[in-house]
């Protein structure tokens, strides 16, 4: 068990590997990667957005109720977006990209292989690493962050919306405070980076999964299965092995 | 090529969303946001301890901002914090009698810089410095001073006096 | 017709001896272009070659029929590079497939036409992107060139009509059609057609045995022709090889394999269930395997 599992990290690692070499002819397919941009990135924002703006009014109901407790309520702007910028935006928005595009990736990749898509393509003189693998990826490393940023933005309207709007707090408190006590570079970029490496995890385990999946239905049912779990997991122990040891 | 194109379109669109939001956090939400948009003046004020107070930390008369801290330094002298306030060009009116407080905003907040509207008829203007001013309340001074007992509070002060300096 | 092979896309163009020596059908008639010596692989533990010796000529259309799973489809896979076999040789036009790298073998791909076994339509695109796809991956044509070639092969399959339906809108026959005018879009030099009769009706048969026929005869184009149907192969392939049991059983042109010279032909072109040639996938013994026996 735990050797198959060494297996499998050490083969995905090599898969990053290939890859990386095969980014450089990738550029060729730039057509493609614009594509992937759009499905694994336009297409999540509706389920971005949606969670974002619910995570941001939940964040702002508890926290209001927990700094009442403290007479604290001031600082609730500050601390809701502390905490979507540095860990609830990255992370959840992994989350929710492995399950929205991550499966898709593994799904159709996995489907490219059993019907034989990605040889003819090989027999065709296309490397389907670099016309194929390469493009999502890169379309994932580009879209996490951007979709982190819109479920941040829409996570501050939220717990604006309930702190403010509904609760009652002043809405010149709520911001000056949080712009006091928000900085960019190591609050906003910091959680931008580290979408970029959920991104880079997520898609890396998404193709991967996909390319070596064994060509039947159930294999292709499993390797999606595969890659929420995976996905979920590495995004967690990478997001505690960055905050503890990089910020 | 029409679909081609759609997909272009809309990627375009999906990053522009994503740099908008971007921007958005970085300028609006964080300290960004409190560096002076128009002109401003200058004013000084000095204050024997400063706290946590920072740099672009807001400066509010009546609660309201009118400015920002734009520099804090040591007077090498007579060890004193010298704040520098930046205040918007729009509040001229200020008078310059008005006494500069640092306070707390909330029990766990931000520290920000008060003003208290003097009865001078003359305004403040570039350069003038703050006659009255009270410093930040530490909270452990406070903690030591009223509930502990005055005790406590003699080897806390010269700590958090240090740590004040150490920010300067 | 013959494709640009002056307008190679990035840059990738062909070494000048190599090409001729794949492009330029010469006179004679037996130079070979596949040379496979000594193959043996072995997949899950079963034996599917075991010494195969086989020479396909330049400028021919070589037949290649045997049982169902003999492994004439993992025999293509060994030609072209997909499936490295346990031993022996493999020469497409003088190099060794299984030694090229990368660049070199993706080059040499670059001048076969492959059809798939299955199709293996990119379920993506429409019917004119697939066909397009080779052309759009490596050449860099006007558009207005592309619509005219893909137009071209799409007629000669008796689909221009279906151009902007997708895969999956698509019947099997058609598919296979399609599949089939994707692997000549390019003109390659060798096309390999893995079945390409399957599920066509009389009408479509006759014209794509008439359009392997034409490209061979006009182009002189190498073919490698993997099928079942025998009526067919017969009046396009100059030379038939039966494979069965992991080695070719015989060989030689239609007329000859089919008045059954030999007890693998005859058992083989008459269909009968008994013979040296295996109906049989490798079993247990049946009535055992029923619970029948004592
Ligand atoms: N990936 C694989 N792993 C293990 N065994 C395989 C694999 N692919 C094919 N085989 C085995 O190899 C043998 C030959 O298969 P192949 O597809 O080459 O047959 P074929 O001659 O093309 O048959 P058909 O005429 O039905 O297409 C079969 O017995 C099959 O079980
Ligand atoms: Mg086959």
């Amino acid at each position: 068990m735990l050797a198959k599992g060494l297996a499998q990290i050490g083969a995905c690692g090599l898969f990053l590997v290939q890859i990386l070499r095969a980014l450089p002819r990738s550029l060729r397919y730039l057509r493609e990667t614009v594509r992937q941009v759009f499905f694994v990135g336009a297409m999540s924002l509706t389920i971005i957005m949606i969670c974002g703006l619910f995570v941001g009014m939940v964040l702002g109901l508890q926290l209001y109720h927990t700094l009442s407790i403290f007479g604290g309520t001031a600082a609730l702007g500050t601390v809701v977006a502390l905490s979507l910028y540095r860990e609830l935006g990255p992370v959840v928005t992994a989350l929710l990209f492995a399950g929205r595009a991550g499966t898709s990736i593994t799904a159709e990749i996995g489907l490219m292989r059993a019907t034989d898509q990605l040889d003819a393509m090989e027999m065709m003189a296309v490397d389907p690493l670099a016309y194929v693998v390469a493009p999502r990826f890169l379309a994932g490393v580009i879209a996490m962050p951007l979709l982190a940023c819109v479920f941040n933005a829409l996570g501050i309207f939220g717990a604006h919306l309930v702190g403010v709007n509904w609760l009652g707090l002043d809405s010149g408190t709520f911001w000056s405070n949080m712009t006091s006590g928000v900085d960019v570079w190591t609050d906003v970029m910091n959680g931008v980076w580290k979408s970029a490496v959920f991104g880079a995890v997520c898609t890396l385990i998404a193709t991967f999964q996909g390319y070596t999946t064994p060509p039947t239905s159930e294999g292709v049912a499993y390797a999606t299965t595969r890659t929420v779990v995976f996905s979920s997991i590495a995004t967690l122990a990478i997001d505690f092995v960055m905050t503890a040891f990089l910020m | 090529m029409a679909q081609r194109h759609s997909f272009q379109v809309g990627t375009g669109l999906f990053i522009l969303l994503g740099f908008a939001a971007l921007a958005y956090l970085a300028t609006q939400t964080t300290s960004l946001a409190n560096y002076r948009q128009g002109p401003s003046y200058d004013i000084v004020a000095r204050f024997t301890n400063i706290g946590q107070l920072k740099l672009r930390a807001p400066v509010k008369v009546a609660g309201v901002r009118v400015g920002s801290v734009a520099g804090i330094a040591l007077e090498p002298d007579k060890l004193d914090a010298r704040v520098t306030l930046s205040i918007d060009d729009r509040y001229d009116k200020i008078p310059d009698d008005s006494s500069a407080s640092i306070f707390t905003s909330g029990l766990l907040g931000d520290q920000y810089v008060a003003l208290q509207p003097g009865g001078s008829p003359t305004n403040f203007k570039g350069g003038d410095e703050v006659v009255l001013t009270q410093s930040s309340m530490q909270l452990e001074e406070l903690i030591g001073k009223y509930l502990v007992g005055g005790d406590a509070a003699k080897p806390k002060s010269p700590d958090a006096a240090a740590s004040g300096d150490k920010k300067e | 017709m013959r494709a640009f092979p002056a307008v190679r896309g990035s840059g990738k163009v062909a070494d000048p001896d190599e090409s001729d020596s794949m492009n330029v059908a010469t006179g004679q008639q037996d130079e070979i272009l596949i040379r496979i010596r000594g193959l043996h692989t072995v997949l899950n533990g079963k034996t599917i070659f075991d010494g195969v010796d086989l020479d396909i000529p330049r400028g021919r259309v070589t037949g290649i029929m045997g049982p169902s799973g003999t492994g004439k489809t993992t025999l293509l896979r060994h030609i072209t590079g997909q499936l490295a076999p346990d031993a022996g040789e493999i020469l497409v036009a003088g190099k060794s497939v299984w030694k090229l790298d990368r660049e070199a073998l993706f080059e040499l791909r670059e001048k076969i036409g492959y059809l798939f076994q299955n199709s293996a339509l990119l379920t993506d695109f429409s019917v004119f992107e697939n066909v397009a796809f080779p052309l759009r991956q490596h050449m860099k044509l006007p558009e207005e060139l592309v619509r005219n070639i893909v137009f071209t092969k799409l007629q000669a399959v008796g689909l221009r009509g279906a151009a902007q339906l997708m895969p999956s809108e698509l019947s099997g026959g058609m598919i296979r059609r399609v599949a089939l005018a994707r692997a000549i879009v390019r003109d390659p030099m060798l096309i390999i057609y893995d079945e390409p009769f399957v599920g066509l009706d009389p009408i479509a048969l006759n014209q794509i045995v008439k359009l392997i026929r034409t490209l061979n005869d006009t182009l002189r184009v190498t073919a490698i022709l993997v099928a079942h149907e025998f009526s067919a192969v017969r009046r396009v392939a100059d030379h038939i090889h039966l494979l069965a049991g992991g080695k070719i059983v015989a060989d030689g042109a239609p007329e000859t394999l089919a008045r059954g010279a030999t007890p693998w032909t005859r058992q083989f072109f008459s269909g009968e269930a008994d013979g040296p040639v295996p109906f049989h996938y490798p079993a247990p013994d049946y009535a055992r395997q029923l619970g029948l026996s004592a």
